[in-house]
């Protein structure tokens, strides 16, 4: 049994599926960006697949626009982590109910 | 050794270490975990044939991202054994979420929606696509040429944004 489309896009569901639960479940705004940046892992590696399968070149070269926003994201949201931190002492989610009452 | 079997290797680190980034309870663990997941991911670029993904992915990835979120863990100093376990509504209705989701997958596959593009039996006539730098050079600078310059001023706006975000104001009240 060769490899084909159909078990890389299994394998980028599952990845998918694994940051999304991690996303509901964590409580630390640390892991929930981790979580965040492996869903986008999922979706290049769905998009390379596709790309390979398909013989273009359009897929890979989103997926370097898509690396780009991704390391623009990590800067900006560990820079409002940090800021956070600053502030209330606590990067747990249930902690920071600010908008809570 | 074949490719399916580096297939199925890399694509089982990758799903294990992602799942480790979850469970664990050391957020510095969660990291490292992220990291094999993320070299994992690579692998997989190269077994598609996009080489210069693959270097990116673990320069930019692994070298850039997994280093910020080190720093910023031991900045902040707050790992250590600090997750609760899980509430029973969460589990039970997390549990739901994931029954809907392989219900979704199962149809989707099953229904013969993803069918193998044609092209395979070829696949050794054919310059692999994504092999080659020139390729990308081509896309980028004549089809994308627009796309480019927004990110270009996507980086400039992260980057001043960031150095707001890490000024300190004097004088803001706090929220607490």
């Amino acid at each position: 049994m060769t490899v084909g489309l159909n078990e890389y896009l299994y394998l980028s569901a599952i990845l998918f599926a694994i940051g999304f639960f991690g996303v509901l479940l964590r409580k630390n705004t640390l892991i929930i960006y981790m979580c965040l940046e492996l869903m986008l892992v999922a979706s290049t590696v769905a998009l390379v697949a596709f790309s390979h399968f398909n013989r273009t070149m359009d897929g890979n070269v989103f997926v370097f626009f898509i690396l780009t926003v991704a390391a623009a994201e990590v800067a900006v949201g560990l820079a409002i982590i940090v800021a956070l931190f600053r502030r209330r002492q606590t990067i747990m989610v249930e902690e920071l109910n600010a908008l809570k009452n | 050794m074949s490719p399916d079997i580096l297939f199925y290797f890399f694509a089982a680190l990758t799903a294990g270490s992602a799942l480790a980034v979850v469970l664990n309870k050391n957020t510095i663990a969660s990291a490292l975990c992220l990291l094999v997941s993320l070299v994992g991911v690579a692998a997989i670029f190269v077994l598609l044939d996009a080489f210069l993904l693959a270097a990116l992915m673990v320069f930019v990835y692994a070298g850039a991202v997994v280093a910020l979120f080190l720093f910023i863990v031991m900045l902040l100093d707050t790992y250590g054994g600090d997750r609760k376990p899980f509430k029973k509504a969460t589990i039970v209705s997390s549990g739901f979420a994931l029954a809907l989701l392989v219900l979704g997958l199962v149809t989707f596959a099953d229904r013969g929606a993803l069918e193998t593009p044609a092209a395979e039996a070829s696949a050794t006539a054919v310059v692999p696509v994504g092999a080659s730098l020139r390729a990308y050079g081509e896309q980028l600078f004549t089809t994308y040429l627009l796309p480019v310059q927004i990110v270009g001023f996507l980086l400039l706006i992260a980057m001043l944004g960031v150095i707001v975000l890490s000024k300190k104001f004097e004088g803001l009240e706090d929220v607490k």
